[in-house]
């Protein structure tokens, strides 16, 4: 099989996996608000979490793969792994800017203001800055070889940064006392409301991989086809 | 440029050893397998085309591009594994100059001379100017050089550290009548002093003149690759049919 | 090692000579200093807010814009005639390259540093002097995490377009850790607080110091080698 043939098929097969995703997904909406019970201070707007927490967890998982792919490709140098670490960077960006959205909107609902400074969205904020500096960087460079090397550098710096990030925000928010917001954090849930909660993480990782290998197929094919045209042009 | 007899080979090894050498970058194949050897004191003159990969072969015979297969010896050791102890082996004279136009002559000249560890530095950098005849010019600034003053900066900078291997990227070009002679008696002075050469250009002329082998590369690849036989029509007529192929 | 120091020592003494001659970055990132701690002046209601609440994070923001508009130089003044292959063509190690730029961006920072610091004191008439010791070690530590990590950042950014812009896009989240830090204990030096209540921050400063300058160190020549 030729790499054009083979990336189209991995097409076609994640292709599949992101219709079984899609249907996942909608059952576990389904569960989410027909099936389990509201939670009584902050009613529906609390459903919002199934959403919320799930993308958080795939939003680090995306930048932890870019990492770790990072430190693997500088040691390998096989380009398949620079076009997967940047099709997860890329999905997760989308992750990430979900959390960034659901958030504001439940902290709206809930309690009337649009952003606090809680730790984990800002822990998620800054998060999205790095995955946004990793994809700007990657589109101002030109040369393949160069853009692989460069991002799998900020990658690995990015992922160390993470871990500084949180802590500088949870002293911050410790020892530099705040007005006391409700946290959305996650309460003492409920048998169903957890089973529903453990659902939608399996759900959205399941869904985060088939669109990880997906744009991963889409980046191997356009690489394929460009390899092949270059070789045309040769003979 | 100190005068005395070049380096003495103490190793049956080659001065020069290229091995199936290839470099890409992205799906451009620049180099498709470069192979040749140059024994002390040979001259390599190698033409071809715009876009044939002369300089990417330079930049990895110099240790600026590690190449994707294939390895490059020099004296029997592999680039690989004697990283700065090779640099040191190795000049570079190319059409830019590597030089700081906001330093002196005398400072950018020291400050290479340091990087390269060259001993009785400021002896080393007076004889360098002297041979470059800028010694007059030492102490101004660099940027307030014309080309060809520049040109034997960059001369006086590659050889500063009498490296045995010296690399030439179109050196020719863009000089006047004068400043060409000049570099002529320069190369022909460093073949007295047995010092291997590799000579990248598209004037046939000059390099034959100055080689002991010739290459054409064409596409990444050597079409042909030997010793010097003399015959400057009969080079320019394969030289012709080798890039008329490429259209 | 002795092999490192001293191409280090050459590569940035080389770097300050050329700065000290030109001095136009030197020059715009004082003006810039200047500037900023004026119109900071007018931001705020002197009524409502005391200078010592606003004060550490007004000088922090001036230290690291300033920084930045001098940090691209390094690599910058290396893209004339190619000089950075002059450098890759040298026996001299991609680390000494590396901390040589850092030594040299360094002094260039410490100076307008040196020079912020005073006109910052003048302008918000904050007590810097009875906490120099301390002030000056959180600023040492500070500016020699974000150094290392824009000197770094810097050396890919030159190779893009926008470079000028570039380098604020890669830099900045990189800075939290550092500057929250540092505004963090300079606050407190300046309020006069014991010294026990920095030591977390200190210890978020020092660690973050030595992570990121071993992770540069140790990435650094993959930006560089082709």
């Amino acid at each position: 099989m030729t790499p054009i043939e083979s990336a189209e098929r991995a097409l076609r097969r994640s292709a599949v996996w992101i219709l079984v995703g899609l249907l996942l997904l909608a059952g576990v909406y389904v569960r989410a608000l027909v099936f389990t019970p509201a939670e009584v201070t902050q009613g529906l707007a609390q459903k919002i979490f199934y959403i919320h927490a799930p993308s958080a967890w795939v939003a680090f998982l995306a930048f932890g793969i870019v990492g770790v792919t990072s430190v693997v490709f500088l040691f390998l140098k096989d380009p398949r792994l620079d076009l997967f670490a940047a099709s997860s960077a890329e999905v997760g960006m989308v992750f990430t800017t979900e959390v960034l959205i659901t958030g504001p909107i439940w902290g709206k609902t809930v309690w009337g203001t649009w952003w606090t400074w809680d730790a984990r969205l800002t822990l998620t904020l800054f998060l999205w800055f790095v995955m946004l500096a990793y994809l700007i960087l990657r589109s101002a460079v030109q040369e393949p070889g160069q853009r692989a090397r460069y991002s799998a550098v900020l990658g690995i710096l990015g992922a160390l940064l993470v871990p500084f990030i949180h802590v500088s925000v949870y002293l911050f928010r410790t020892l530099h006392p705040m007005p006391v917001v409700l946290r959305p954090g996650r309460p003492t849930l409920p048998g169903s409301m957890l089973v529903t909660l453990v659902a939608s993480f399996l759900v959205f990782t399941w869904f985060f991989a088939a669109l990880l290998s997906h744009r991963y197929a889409m980046a191997r094919l356009a690489d394929a086809r460009a390899h092949a045209a270059a070789e045309r042009d040769d003979a | 440029m100190t005068g005395q007899a070049g380096p003495v080979a103490v190793s049956a090894e080659p001065a020069l050893a290229v091995r199936g050498v290839e470099r890409s970058f992205g799906h451009v194949r620049a180099l498709r397998g470069i192979s040749f050897t140059l024994g002390v004191g040979d001259s390599l003159a190698v033409f071809g085309p715009n876009g044939a990969g002369k300089t990417t072969l330079l930049r990895v015979l110099a240790g600026l591009l590690r190449p994707q297969r294939g390895e490059v010896l020099l004296g029997g050791v592999p680039q690989s594994r004697a990283d700065a102890a090779h640099r040191r082996e190795v000049g570079l004279i190319a059409h830019y100059s590597l030089l700081y136009d906001g330093l002196t002559a005398a400072e950018n000249l020291d400050f290479y001379g340091r990087l390269y560890g060259v001993p009785d530095r400021p002896a080393a950098v007076a004889r360098a100017l002297e041979a470059v005849r800028l010694s007059d010019r030492a102490g101004d600034l660099v940027g307030t050089f014309s080309r060809g003053m520049v040109q034997r900066m960059a001369i006086a900078r590659a050889l500063l550290h009498e490296p045995r291997i010296v690399l030439l990227d179109e050196p020719f070009s863009g000089l006047d009548q004068r400043a060409a002679a000049a570099l002529r008696d320069l190369l022909m002075h460093l073949r007295a002093e047995r010092r291997t050469m590799v000579l990248v250009t598209h004037n046939l002329d000059e390099g034959l003149e100055l080689a002991t082998h010739v290459a054409i590369q064409v596409g990444g690849r050597f079409a042909e690759c030997g010793p010097v036989d003399g015959d400057l029509a009969a080079y320019r007529s394969r030289y012709a049919d080798a890039t008329a192929v490429r259209g | 090692m002795g092999d490192l120091l001293r191409a280090t020592w050459a590569i940035a003494a080389k770097d300050v000579l050329l700065e000290f001659r030109s001095r136009t970055a030197f020059v715009s990132a004082l003006v810039f200093t200047a500037l900023v701690l004026a119109i900071f002046n007018f931001a705020r209601d002197p009524t409502a807010v005391s200078a010592i609440d606003l004060a550490p994070g007004i000088l922090w923001i001036t230290f690291t814009f300033a920084a930045m508009l001098g940090l691209n130089r390094a690599f910058a003044l290396e893209r004339e005639n190619r000089a950075l292959d002059g450098l890759l063509l040298s026996p001299a190690s991609r680390t000494a390259i590396y901390l040589g730029k850092v030594l040299a961006n360094l002094v260039f920072v410490g100076s307008v540093e040196a020079i912020a610091l005073p006109l910052f004191a003048l302008f918000f008439n904050v007590p810097v002097l009875p906490v120099l010791g301390p002030l000056v070690l959180v600023i040492a530590l500070a500016t020699l995490g974000f150094v290392a990590v824009g000197t770094l950042m810097s050396s890919m950014a030159v190779n893009t377009r926008l470079a000028e812009l570039m380098l604020p896009v890669l830099l900045l989240p990189f800075l939290v850790p550092p500057v929250t830090s540092a505004v963090q204990i300079t606050s407190r030096l300046f309020a006069g607080r014991p010294f026990s209540e920095v030591t977390a921050w200190l210890r978020l400063l020092v660690a973050y110091d030595i992570i990121f300058v071993a992770a540069c160190v140790l990435f650094f020549e993959f930006t560089i080698e082709e």
